[in-house]
């Protein structure tokens, strides 16, 4: 059953969109790139290069260990320096290939165009290509096209909407690489079997509209795939448009059932960045090895959009960009308001960093929390119709009942509540670890 | 050093603090308001509340050892909703011991701010009405403005109170105890009661000078109409219903007060919209039960302490349903 039902709720922070004005340009040279090989949801690759070896632009280094896994590719040509495993900043050990470039950008003979002649070439296509979403989740792209059989998918939707603050990236590629974004849509709508594409962008990116039609038209000129309709769907800019469940809410008014996913209603969603991603590898056959990133914050001298290698270390492409006008105290991968804070500035870039803030010291500083005073700020900006004050508090109580009763795991974590709270109290931060007591009670048994 | 933390790695500017700033903007013109009605003395009474209460705080928050919160100005919203619940020839000792009670009994020993589960200025000041019956309602008005705003005949009865030290304040009945018949008096007419220039607690008569702030609270998000507007419309209905004068309702006694500033109290009141209507009709409804049958004059107070006791459970029977969790619910 379908449900229709609109949120529209939500926060406006200060959209800092410094960089949608600047294009996209091209960082290389870095001497020394380590690449994880583990930089998806579900499990990572196992090694296929050892020390002293030599690899090339575009070749697989390492090997997916089934499942949910996509293979991880050189991004450089030169000689590898250590397979080694380090601990990330989130706490996981990794696996790290450590290649030393010998700036020659020779290109893997492997890297071709793939033969796609049925529905699972163009599946094992995408997972040969490495391809993770680019909007900041890392979920395996063959995985997401490939819905059980059960479920009858009649919708794709383009997430476009980039609502966090800062972030240009997908502004910047719908901009110079319309073409694939379309063409990209039109081959994975026709894989799917779906005639709808919905295209959703916040609307502070209007001058995406013309390009992103003249490359529909252009693209149906040449007569393929005409039945299948592209719509471009400006929504209000209102964080957190781009989340996945409320982004498909406000442009259908479906609801994705709690603890359940997209295709359980029949839609796909896929970053924008993603799809042309997917246009661009049918063509080249290049896997994914390089991306572009938004390079923002108070501390960064030159802010841009880049497009970068993945595994070169953030603070090389800071000083390929211009380095920074102030020392950095946070340095964050992705938005501000879902993004990652690292602990090393020789961290890599991953597959799906797509923006680098490095935040000047005084805007780093914590916020120190006080007694929350009931005022409603966070229950009536949650996008999720949820109650945040009440389900951090039982969190900090430790207690599962009331967290699971007042429907936690529907919690999309995008910090809006923490974001509104006039006591600055730590809520979604608290919120998240309550998930983690439902899911450990879950598994022992002791709630349903 | 980089510094690591979760995220939201940014927040909003507004703070707790700001909020308390802009309620106390709020008051301002009220405070104007009982300065020309009652004199200088209504300022003594707010400076003691405000004092009083402030110092309570610090001195629980050391006793408790807590880290001190007075910073966060909610004690001096309290002081001064509870000053501006009492008449001004009400003894200082009398406010401060008010304010005390609002602050040491009805706040701190129940955790501090967001746990209390009553609103402290109106615990305070119920806490006098109960003790000090008849200094809490001996209300006294400006001579000059009495002299031109009333019938000789209750000038003529006035009596100057000696503890105000002021021979030019005269006693005088509230509208709404001689709507009740309780004493004798002449209600004011409307302008009157809109202006302010009659008989009551000092933050509470100037209709016009809390309307003022009201607007501003509005204006600022710091408070929404589902609460004012249900429990305005649903007390004065009623009481019209009942057969009282519905703009004598409206702009006399605690309502207005009541309304804007004391049942949008945060902490004592619910969270979502319904919750609100529902908490908003219920103070309405005993309001105009305490007004109309009671054996006092007045309810406001009462009936927005009675509301405060049920928000709890009004928040557990308003509880939304999160999106998507329908099959859940069921």
């Amino acid at each position: 059953m379908l449900l229709i039902r609109r949120s529209h709720r939500g926060i406006h922070p200060p959209e800092n969109k410094n960089t949608s004005k600047i294009a996209i340009s091209r960082l290389d040279d870095f001497d020394t790139l380590s690449i994880p090989l583990d930089m998806q949801i579900g499990p990572g690759c196992t090694p296929l290069v050892a020390k002293g070896d030599t690899v090339l632009v575009g070749q697989r280094i390492g090997e997916p260990m089934g499942g949910w896994s996509v293979p991880v590719h050189s991004s450089v040509s030169g000689t590898v320096e250590r397979v080694k495993k380090e601990i990330m900043s989130d706490g996981d050990v990794v696996e790290y290939v450590t290649i030393k470039n010998d700036h020659k950008y020779l290109v893997s003979p492997d890297v071709k165009p793939p033969l796609i002649n049925n529905r699972d070439d163009f599946i094992n296509a995408l997972r040969d290509s490495g391809l993770v979403g680019l909007g900041g989740a890392a979920f395996p792209t063959f995985v997401k096209q490939n819905p059980p059989p059960d479920k009858e998918i009649d919708l794709l939707i383009i997430n476009a909407a980039e609502c966090e603050p800062f972030i240009t990236s997908d502004h910047r590629i719908m901009l110079e690489r319309a073409d694939e974004v379309i063409a990209g849509c039109m081959v994975t709508a026709s894989w799917l079997g779906v005639k709808e594409v919905i295209i959703g962008i916040e609307d502070n990116k209007p001058d995406v509209v013309k390009p992103l039609e003249e490359a529909i038209k252009a693209y149906h000129r040449g007569g393929a795939e005409a039945d299948i309709e592209i719509k471009i769907s400006m929504l209000p800019t209102l964080y957190p448009t781009g989340a996945e469940k409320v982004l498909i809410n406000k442009l259908t008014g479906r609801v994705v059932p709690m603890e359940g996913l997209p295709a359980d209603i029949g839609v796909i969603v896929q970053n924008v960045t993603t799809i042309a991603f997917i246009a661009n590898y049918l063509k080249t056959g290049l896997p994914l090895i390089r991306r572009v990133i938004t390079l923002d914050g108070s501390a960064i001298a030159h802010p841009g959009n880049y497009d970068v290698p993945v595994g070169a270390h953030i603070e090389d492409v800071i000083k390929a960009a211009g380095g920074t006008i102030t020392k950095p105290g946070k340095i964050i991968m992705g938005g501000p308001m879902m993004g990652k804070a690292i602990d090393e500035l020789t961290r890599p870039i991953l597959l799906h960093n797509n923006a680098i803030l490095a935040l000047s010291e005084e805007d780093a500083i914590l916020p120190k929390e006080i007694a929350c005073i009931l005022c409603g700020e966070c229950v009536r900006a949650c996008p999720m119709i949820l109650q945040p004050t009440s389900l951090d508090k039982a969190a900090r109580r430790l207690d599962v009942d009331t967290l699971e009763k007042e429907y936690v795991l529907n919690c999309i974590e995008c910090g809006c509540c923490s974001y509104v709270c006039p006591s600055k109290r730590y809520l979604v931060q608290n919120i998240i670890i309550g998930k983690g007591l439902v899911r450990a009670a879950q598994k022992k048994g002791e709630v349903d | 050093m980089l510094r690591v933390s979760a995220s939201p790695h940014i927040r909003s500017p507004r703070t707790t603090r700001a909020i308390m700033l802009d309620v106390i903007i709020a008051l301002i013109p009220a405070m104007f308001a009982a300065f020309f009605i009652f004199g200088p003395r209504s300022l003594a009474i707010i400076a003691v509340s405000v004092a009083a209460s402030v110092l309570t705080e610090a001195l629980c928050n050391l006793a408790m050892k807590r880290d001190q919160s007075i910073g966060d100005l909610t004690a001096v919203v309290t002081g001064l909703l509870l000053a501006y619940g009492l008449p001004a020839s009400l003894p200082l000792w009398m406010a401060a011991l008010g304010a005390i009670v609002a602050i040491g009994a009805a706040k701190m020993l129940f955790g501090g701010l967001g746990d209390n589960f009553a609103n402290p200025a109106i615990t305070g000041r119920i806490f006098l009405a109960v003790s000090f019956g008849s200094s809490m309602s001996n209300s006294v008005v400006l001579g000059r403005v009495a002299k031109t705003g009333l019938s000789p005949d209750l000038i003529g009865q006035a009596t100057a109170l000696t503890n105000a030290g002021d021979m030019d304040l005269v006693s005088q009945a509230t509208p709404l105890a001689v709507a009740r018949e309780m004493v004798e008096g002449d209600i004011p007419d409307s302008l009157t009661l809109f202006l302010g220039n009659h008989a009551g607690m000092i933050g509470e008569v100037s209709v016009l000078a809390l309307l003022i702030g009201a607007l501003w609270l509005l204006l600022r998000g710091v408070i929404d109409l589902w609460i004012p507007s249900t429990m305005i419309v649903s007390t004065v209905l009623l009481c019209w219903v009942a057969g009282g004068d519905p703009l004598m309702h409206l702009m006399s006694g605690g309502l207005i007060i009541g309304a804007f500033f004391m049942a949008t109290d945060y902490v004592t009141s619910p969270i979502t919209a319904k919750g609100k209507i529902i908490f908003g009709i219920g103070c309405g409804l005993l309001t105009f039960l305490m007004r109309m049958y009671s054996g006092m004059p007045e309810g406001v107070s009462f009936a927005i302490l009675i509301m405060n006791i049920l928000t709890p459970h009004i928040n557990n029977w308003t509880k939304p349903v999160t999106m998507g969790g329908e099959a859940h619910a069921s």
